[in-house]
């Protein structure tokens, strides 16, 4: 980690939009009066969201005087916590690579060559398609599915240099990809099925769940009124 | 009442005090750097660890942990606390040999070599070897403005100056970006510190990170001669410690008293030095054919004694400026006196104090300590802020204890705590007193300067008593009526009576007019700068001062006086606090101090002062006004005679308070001469331009 510095060049005005807003007010109301400096995480990471994933100054002077803090005090918070970035990012994807020892010895080392070689040979580098950047952080608790790396919100784990590769590709069309374990695994259970526990009867008389799929949202263009 | 054992001596302390002050109270002595007793506990630099018996079994800081928090033995026995075990001592070394890591040893070429916490500290608890291999942290320097120098790769992240700026400055400026490794100190984006009281950070901070800009490489604290005085740029009187190395003062630092200052000082009375040392009158001049020309001490009296000759009294007026000093105050009365002058005054700035009310009606009776007592507060015309920056310091600290409400007639301006504004001129004084009902039991009401230094001071003082009253702060036992004076000589002048006589003496603005019709022959001007020197006619002036200022410009005679720092004299505090300045330099070439140069021009005005030496001159003053004979000592005035102060007729007006003090780093001949103070009003006022837009 180096020291974080505001970038260099910084955007003129930033503002919550309507939706936003309306969620800071509900958030900052969850707090006492008085209190509202508490609030101060939250809205940062919010507001990184709309900003294109990074904190501008604009954004903190905007959180600030939102919460009636000092801007040296918002600052502090946005420059102490790694995860907001203080300068652009990729348009598509930020991949921050996890560095920490169980990755490390999966291979991640192999993962940011990887991203040096594709993105740019230094973290927080936009690429010069402007849709990559990189990093490397510390452990994202996904050790079991080593080396693995996070997207914005999402985890892609069990990668090798060539899923990674695959999976810059993907984005970088706009194709689906998969999140989660980048192999045939399902979430954390162990590479290529159970290997004990298998004997069905232990499972007798047991209730079993089927997961049921949430149903498809109405196509945009139908005009059947959400029932009340 | 938890009793504790430290080092084998058992003693008993009080409730909530951390192991750290309990040490102290014991007389064992631990190292600290974050720790400050006047400052929010921080617990991060670990170099007060101690061991503990009836505690975790583990090295514990000592600052961050009450006596309470200890539970005592099996049978009862008290806790303990070790400072002097080798596990102490191992683990202090071990928080050396960390803060050392990346602290530069650039203790040669660092201004706070010789006077330095860490370097002190490294002699008793430093490892003489290096285990660290990796690079050093370097840290970019930060901008803070003019007065404190930056050198931040020797912060170790103690954080004083945080607490200090954000807690008793009030300014939520400076503060911790980064983490680990990489913290830094720092204000938002490298603006100037706004605080009037932001050189208390270069002493609070126990390394060289934070230095005075202005005394950079200037000398090493170990040439210099220290001499405790006491400070005249507000009516605070700060004691203050003036550094000098030969005849230069070098630097001023704050001294602690509990009552007047705690142990914080301005910055117009910490950078103020270098304005003693420019602009100096260090001769006496007289004008011929138009122009200024250097004398000696025997024709400057003789051409005052020549243009005295035949004068009439009435037609004779003194002026007595913001700096002079009870005896020399005193000695211009004598005068004044003997020659039959009614016209002297002391209020240069035309305010109606010490007419009436006795003693009481122009100090600040509650003590600058009493505002800790006091449970509402109502501002008159003031910005404390700026006229007295380390009493409102003290208010700010009241108000952050809580349960106490802040009222201000007047400015609306930023005075680091929040407060109820109740209007801007008289009428919501009128407003204030009908709508508001007496409910605290220690009220304060503070009257500023800029209330009373104008047409209708007398009403405003009137006006400002009635409220006091009807609000119960004028009571057995309590007296929360207050005047802040912005004038440290102006309270000393009061006490001996430096005002115009009762049977037709002009006071000041009289005095002005008088002197602008024709009607004034001779003005005396005692270091008197802050009137308006460009419309006095064609009076012969006579000004006696130590900066070529405005009162000099305009001057036919100039007689050179001492500087605070270059005499003994007694200056008595806005509380009525006397205390005695004394003499670190010298004046300059042939300048004198004042009291003797009066006393040479009495005898060469034919009325000889009935004293020979500064004792005598005292001997006399003393009986007078005996108060002043108690150095430090604060006579309670008579409350009594406040009641005078209501007898007055006429309305006041309709025009808003201002404060008297408008750039808070040019009230006087010595701030204006000073770059230093230059630079801080000019920044000040960018700051100020760009609010605006």
């Amino acid at each position: 980690m180096s020291v974080r510095r505001l970038h260099s060049v910084q955007p003129d005005s930033f503002a919550f939009n309507a939706e936003n807003l309306a969620w800071a007010k509900a958030t900052i109301a969850k707090y006492p009066a008085g209190k509202q400096a508490s609030a101060v995480i939250p809205l940062l990471w919010r507001a990184q969201e709309q900003n294109d994933n990074w904190v501008s100054k604009p954004v903190i002077e905007y959180v600030a005087n939102m919460l009636d803090m000092a801007y040296i005090r918002v600052l502090e918070v946005a420059t102490f916590y790694t995860m907001f970035q203080l300068q652009p990012v990729g348009r598509v994807a930020h991949i921050q690579v996890c560095g920490t020892t169980p990755c490390m010895l999966r291979g991640a080392e192999a993962l940011k060559k990887v991203c040096q070689n594709r993105i740019h040979s230094e973290p927080h580098h936009v690429s010069a398609d402007g849709k990559f950047s990189w990093e490397e952080v510390e452990c994202l608790g996904a050790c079991v599915n080593a080396p693995m790396v996070q997207i914005f919100k999402d985890t892609y784990e069990d990668l090798t240099p060539t899923s990674l590769e695959q999976l810059i590709d993907d984005l970088a069309q706009g194709r689906k990809v998969k999140v989660g374990p980048q192999i045939e695994r399902h979430h954390a259970s162990p590479e290529g099925g159970l290997t004990t526990l298998t004997d069905p009867s232990l499972y007798e008389g047991q209730r079993t769940f089927t997961r049921v799929e949430p149903p498809p949202p109405p196509p945009a263009d139908s005009a059947v009124p959400p029932k009340t | 009442m938890p009793k504790i054992k430290i080092d084998g001596t058992e003693i008993e302390v009080e409730n909530g005090l951390t192991l750290l002050q309990a040490c102290e109270q014991a007389g064992a002595e631990v190292p600290r750097f974050c720790y400050h007793e006047r400052l929010s506990i921080a617990g991060n630099c670990r170099m007060c660890l101690v061991e503990v018996k009836g505690g975790p079994p583990k090295p514990q800081a000592s600052c961050a942990m009450s006596v309470n928090d200890l539970r005592p033995g099996p049978n009862g026995e008290p806790p303990e606390v070790f400072t002097k075990t080798p596990m102490v001592k191992k683990a202090r070394e071990g928080v050396m040999e960390f803060l050392l890591i990346n602290h530069p040893l650039d203790c040669p070429i660092c201004d706070q070599g010789g006077e330095c916490d860490l370097q002190d500290q490294a002699m008793a608890y430093g490892v003489d070897k290096n285990r660290f291999h990796e690079n050093k942290r370097a840290v970019e320097d930060k901008y803070l403005g003019p007065l404190i120098k930056t050198e931040m790769t020797r912060c170790i992240q103690c954080t004083r100056c945080v607490r200090f700026t954000t807690e008793v400055g009030g300014i939520e400026e400076m503060g911790a970006t980064g983490r680990g490794e990489d913290m830094e100190i720092t204000t938002y984006l490298n603006k100037a510190i706004s605080s009037e009281l932001q050189g208390n950070i270069v002493d609070l901070c126990p390394v060289g990170a934070l230095t005075s800009r202005p005394y950079e490489f200037k000398a090493r604290p170990w040439e210099l001669r220290k001499t405790p005085t006491i400070d005249v740029m507000d009516a605070v009187g700060s004691n203050i410690r003036v550094d000098a190395r030969g005849r230069e003062v070098m630097r001023i630092l704050p001294r602690t008293h509990e009552d007047v200052n705690e142990e914080w000082i301005s910055d117009k009375t910490r950078f103020v030095w270098d304005g003693l040392k420019t602009q100096r009158l260090d001769r006496p001049y007289v004008r011929e054919f138009g122009k200024l020309r250097a004398a000696n001490w025997t024709e400057a009296f003789q051409r005052i004694a020549q243009r005295m000759k035949g004068v009439k009294p009435e037609r004779v007026g003194i002026i007595l400026g913001d700096l002079v000093a009870a005896a020399e105050a005193f000695s211009w009365r004598q005068l004044a006196e003997q020659l039959g002058i009614k016209n002297i005054d002391c209020r240069q700035d035309g305010s109606p104090l010490g007419e009436k009310g006795g003693r009481a009606g122009y100090l600040f009776n509650t003590g600058i300590a009493g505002i800790e007592q006091a449970d509402s507060i109502l501002i008159i015309g003031s910005n404390p802020r700026l006229e007295a920056p380390v009493l409102n310091a003290r208010i700010r600290k009241r108000y952050l204890k809580g349960g106490c409400a802040i009222s201000v007639i007047g400015e609306k301006a930023d005075l680091t705590y929040p407060y109820h504004y109740v209007g801007a001129g008289p009428e919501s004084l009128t407003q204030f007193l009908a709508v508001e009902s007496p409910a605290a039991a220690k009220p304060m009401v503070i009257v500023g300067q800029g209330a009373l230094a104008r047409p209708d001071g007398r009403q405003v003082l009137a006006a400002a008593y009635k409220a006091a009253v009807r609000l119960g702060a004028v009571k057995e036992g309590w007296n929360g009526f207050n005047v802040l004076h912005t004038a440290a000589g102006r309270i000393g002048a009061l006490d001996v009576c430096a005002l115009p006589a009762s049977d037709g003496g002009k006071a000041t603005l009289e005095m002005l007019d008088a002197a602008k019709s024709g009607e004034l022959d001779v003005l005396f001007l005692i270091g008197a700068d802050e009137i308006d020197t460009t419309a006095l006619g064609a009076t012969f002036v006579v000004y006696a001062g130590t900066h070529g200022d405005a009162g000099a410009h305009r001057a036919d005679v100039i007689l050179a006086g001492a500087a605070y720092v270059e005499k003994q004299a007694t200056y008595v505090n806005t509380e009525g606090r006397p205390q005695m300045t004394q003499r670190a330099s010298l004046p300059p070439g042939d300048a004198r101090e004042d009291w003797a140069i009066f006393r040479a021009l009495s005898e060469a005005l034919g009325s000889a002062l009935p004293w020979n030496n500064l004792d005598e001159l005292r001997t006399s003053m003393y009986k007078q006004a005996p108060q002043l004979l108690k150095l430090d000592h604060r006579s309670e005035a008579v409350t009594a005679e406040l009641a005078d102060l209501a007898a007055v007729s006429g309305a006041m007006s309709h025009e808003p308070f201002r404060s008297a003090v408008s750039d808070f780093y040019m009230t006087n001949p010595i701030a204006r001469a000073s770059r230093t103070m230059a630079e801080c009003a000019a920044l000040k006022n960018v700051r100020a331009l760009e609010a605006a837009e």
